[in-house]
């Protein structure tokens, strides 16, 4: 943000809480691994030394959903996978975005068959697909990049408080004997 | 072995009609479904055959043949180092077939995987429960009328 030049000069600067909040929040996206198949190798490749997703500010994966504001959908999503994808996207906290990692993820890939849901936008909100089977390590990087620019552009009234509910009340509507 | 093999079987079954093939290397019995415990225990007990590790348990679907499915298992021999194919015959109205899981441990998953897949019944099997599939799924998928795309709505997605 070339704040250093600013601060040396005058001693402080001037902005907006917007985007201070954006700021912030695009600085440190801490992403969910879902990884379910091969894209997962490339999604922990990106967080090694060679590509350090740490450079973005990614570099907290957290194994837990409640702790995380990006889910990495890095496999392929079959049906019954599809209940456990959407509950553990359920359990994270608002503001939240979605990767849909590789062709599989994204499309149904080369599974084109029964069993395999044919892209998760059909249940996910989708923020950024990323392309390839698997896409490199830098393919993913670029896809948080552009998140980061996405998230860059929000202002805090973007994200209001969402109506209550009860985790009893979307585990009911999830089970998969239902709809 | 396979000589030891034909004549044990064809001495101790004097009812049953076997069927020797031999194909890709293997020797492959074709014989009645409703000798199938018997034979199995048979081969997996007998001095000399000692078939004791059961494979894999399979099926065919021949769509339009008047046998439609053919279920087959492949065991081997752990002592001689032999591998042995049993086909047995299985017809649409009377679709099952009893279950050697009682004889190999191992034939409970691969038997519940042909009835998830072929919908073919395992009977006196311990535990018969779909293995891949959503318990509710009303189809067989790898039978030849199944579309490859499924039908839609079969399987519940979650709400977005």
């Amino acid at each position: 943000m070339g704040l250093e030049s600013k601060l040396i000069n005058d001693g402080f600067f001037t902005t907006t809480v917007d985007a201070m909040a954006a700021w912030a929040r695009e600085s440190s996206v801490w992403p969910m691994p879902m990884g379910i198949s091969c894209c997962a190798i490339e999604m922990m490749a990106s967080g090694d030394p060679k590509y350090d997703i740490s450079r973005f500010g990614s570099e907290v994966m957290r194994f837990t959903p409640r702790q995380c504001d990006l889910m990495i959908v890095a496999g392929t999503v079959t049906y019954k996978m599809a209940h456990v994808v959407k509950k553990i996207f359920d359990q994270m906290p608002e503001p939240k975005w979605v990767i849909a990692m590789g062709a599989c993820t994204s499309t149904g890939g080369m599974y084109r068959s029964y069993n395999v849901v044919q892209g998760i936008d059909q249940f996910l909100p989708v923020d950024i697909y990323a392309a390839g089977c698997p896409p490199r390590p830098e393919n993913l990087l670029n896809a948080l990049m552009q998140i980061q620019d996405k998230i860059g552009k929000t202002r805090v009234k973007d994200f209001p408080d969402p109506p209550h509910t009860s985790i009893d009340e979307k585990q009911g509507e999830l089970s998969l004997s239902k709809n | 072995m396979k000589e030891l093999l034909k004549d044990k079987l064809t001495g101790q079954f004097t009812t049953v009609q076997f069927e020797f093939i031999e194909q890709f290397d293997e020797l492959t019995l074709k014989f009645d479904k409703s000798a199938i415990v018997n034979v199995c225990a048979f081969l997996k007990d007998e001095d000399g055959l000692k078939f004791n590790f059961c494979e894999d348990v399979t099926a065919i679907d021949w769509a339009t043949r008047k046998n439609r499915f053919t279920v087959v298992y492949h065991i081997f021999s752990m002592e001689n180092k032999f591998r042995l194919c049993l086909k047995v015959d299985v017809d649409e109205s009377e679709c099952s077939v009893e279950s050697v899981s009682s004889i190999w441990k191992a034939a409970n998953w691969a038997e519940r995987e042909a009835y998830d897949m072929y919908g073919i019944i395992f009977l006196n099997h311990p535990d018969l429960r779909r293995m891949y599939m959503p318990e509710e799924f009303e189809y067989h998928p790898l039978r030849k009328e199944y579309p490859l795309m499924g039908i839609p709505g079969a399987i519940p997605l979650p709400k977005k």
